[in-house]
């Protein structure tokens, strides 16, 4: 990080400020649109943010993230459902629920690696998805609407569509902070070695497996608080938040970005959100156009947009 | 009783059914260390051909070897234009690459084919069922995908156990810049058995086409039971994708036909009516877990990567 006045710099700064002064934008006559839109964007964000923590700094390709979106989601909406709005309980639970499923998801996927561990986080975070498409009660396969956000003390108030959104905005900042330290505490540190050469790591005495079980917890932890945040913004969970193809799109938030990168899950998911939002606007078959650009991306353009920023980076190899 | 052997056989046919996409997943991994999630979409594509081609020719049998032969081509033309550039990248590389594939793939079929589903009518004779035991009647159709899948195994198991072509392949698995040195047209070989493993996972597709309907996305839902499977089996190991496939179409079934009843003995009649179909659809998942708990390369793993 030497040398603050680069391209990739400046581009990261003008992004973070047209971030917070985008409801000013907005109030100014912008469309109300892009303010729900960006809303979206900042709690993915997040998500992507806690993904990189493991995927990008602890090589651990899991494809199941979009689980703890769901389950922190769900524990707003069945709670709100039985009637209990208020976030200081909403919020701990979701928390809660989404650590102890990362705890047991995580306990038994780590045992594995590679190739195994995609599929095995894949297969787990579906599981998810059917047990909650099961659950006749919060409306299965509809979904549950959620007539009112969570409720915290007098001046917060989630229903106020800017205040919401500078919430979003902080927490993400948050998250992204802590992702920071945590890398570069010591902590962080075992978990990059690990990810270089976890065998090496065991035989200099570190229990590798103890210290990405934490780090996974971590992240789902992260994770569950943005699943608390997206059903908060839409008022509605449903199963569809946690189907696989959403944790596809974090796995390409992150690695549009640039693996390994502060900013670069922020950077990802608001390009490849936007970039959605403009295809669409194009044609009613924007996949088409969407999924051999991924390709492109995968095969041409291995650092991502921070990677096209900045210096060339060293890959990140996995083993 | 006879509903009990019936969800039996039917556990049998779906079982039978997953390993034909678990062997090409597995075949595609163990020998070309590659992670295909478009895997899901060749037998979606091979739905959707069997369907198209079975009106077009008006002959059940026709129009499936037709499917057959194009899943195949497609499968080909996939590997020489992307999966290619993918070998010896990172896994995380794959999974992206093929996850954009998926997308393409399933705009494609709405463009083509629009976003309805299809139909694909069974001819008459094999519309009917068949007395297999005194009084018990299962589906013609069923059995019959029983037998050919059971004769896509053994088919499988002398390609590559006992025939030149299955050699190298084992070859290739261990050692491919050896076996190029040797003069094996490596890159025709890697050609072949993607296409390989499309044309099994197509067959599995417009198999169960007549039975479900033919519709977008719905090669994904069966793709993540296939994972399952290959975990459980051990991946690269067709063996292993065989047994634990056989294992997980039981569980599957029968716990889907039976676990609601059984847990009514323990739970209140309530109780069991709200879990049942959220714990059944668990039970194969569990297995996963239990398998990943004792041994974690999987029952047969192939070469312990």
């Amino acid at each position: 990080m030497n040398g603050w006045f680069s391209v990739r710099n400046a581009a990261i700064v003008a992004l973070l400020l047209a971030l917070v002064l985008l409801p000013v934008y907005v109030e100014m006559g912008g469309s109300r649109f892009l303010l729900t839109l960006f809303t979206r964007i900042l709690i993915l964000a997040m998500a992507a943010v806690s993904l990189n923590l493991i995927l990008g700094y602890g090589g651990m390709m899991s494809f199941g993230h979009a689980a703890y979106l769901g389950i922190g989601g769900y524990a707003v909406g069945m709670l709100a459902h039985e009637g209990i709005f208020s976030g200081f309980i909403q919020w701990p639970v979701a928390l809660l629920a989404s650590a102890l499923f990362a705890l047991v998801i995580g306990a038994l996927s780590l045992r594995t690696r590679g190739v195994y561990f995609i599929m095995i986080t894949l297969a787990f975070a579906q599981m998810a998805y059917y047990v909650v498409a099961g659950l006749a009660r919060y409306g299965g396969d509809d979904g549950l609407t959620i007539y009112k956000r969570s409720q915290f003390v007098a001046p917060l108030d989630l229903s106020n569509k800017i205040q919401f959104y500078y919430i979003c905005l902080a927490l993400l900042f948050a998250s992204i902070y802590l992702v920071w330290r945590i890398v570069n505490s010591r902590f962080g540190m075992a978990i990059q070695g690990a990810r270089s050469n976890d065998t090496r790591m065991r035989a200099i005495g570190f229990p590798t497996y103890r210290y990405k079980l934490v780090c996974f917890i971590i992240a789902g932890t992260m994770c569950g608080l943005a699943g608390a945040l997206l059903a908060n913004h839409t008022d509605f969970v449903s199963p569809a938040m946690m189907y696989w193809t959403r944790s596809g799109d974090l796995i390409i938030m992150v690695v549009l970005g640039g693996m390994g990168s502060a900013f670069g899950p922020l950077v990802g998911a608001v390009a490849l959100l936007v970039l959605e939002e403009v295809l669409s606007g194009i044609t009613e078959y924007w996949q088409i156009i969407l999924g051999p650009l991924l390709l492109l991306v995968v095969l041409f353009a291995r650092g991502g947009i921070d990677g096209l920023l900045g210096k060339v980076r060293h890959r990140v190899s996995h083993g | 009783m006879t509903l009990f052997i019936e969800q039996c056989l039917n556990g049998l046919q779906f079982g039978l059914l997953l390993f034909l996409l678990a062997a090409g997943l597995t075949l595609v991994f163990g020998i070309m260390d590659l992670v295909n999630l478009a895997h899901g979409s060749l037998y979606m594509i091979g739905a959707y051909f069997a369907a198209t081609f079975v009106a077009w020719t008006g002959n059940f049998i026709f129009g499936v070897v037709l499917a057959l032969g194009a899943t195949l081509l497609v499968g080909m033309v996939v590997e020489v234009v992307v999966m290619r550039r993918l070998y010896g990248r990172d896994h995380l590389d794959h999974v992206l690459g093929t996850f954009g594939l998926i997308l393409f793939f399933d705009e494609l079929v709405r463009l083509v084919w629009g976003p309805e589903g299809l139909t694909l009518p069974l001819p008459s004779w094999l519309n009917t069922s068949m007395q297999i035991l005194p009084g018990v009647d299962y589906s013609a159709y069923k059995l019959s995908i029983i037998v050919v899948t059971l004769a896509v195994a053994i088919f499988l198991y002398v390609l590559v156990m006992r025939t030149r072509i299955g050699m190298l392949i084992r070859a290739g698995a261990s050692n491919r810049e050896m076996v190029g040195a040797l003069g094996v047209n490596i890159k025709l070989l890697y050609t072949l058995v993607f296409g390989l493993g499309a044309a099994l996972a197509g067959l599995a597709g417009l198999m169960q086409a007549p039975i479900l309907t033919v519709q977008i996305g719905m090669g994904e839902n069966i793709l993540i039971l296939a994972f399952v499977i290959t975990v459980i089996g051990g991946i690269g190991s067709i063996r292993g994708a065989l047994v634990a496939a056989i294992f997980v179409g039981f569980i599957d079934t029968l716990g889907r036909a039976f676990f609601p009843d059984l847990l009514r003995m323990v739970l209140s009649k309530e109780a069991a009516a709200t879990a049942a179909p959220a714990l059944s659809s668990m039970l194969i998942y569990l297995l996963m877990a239990v398998v990943l708990v004792v041994k974690p390369e999987g029952l047969f793993s192939a070469s312990g990567k």
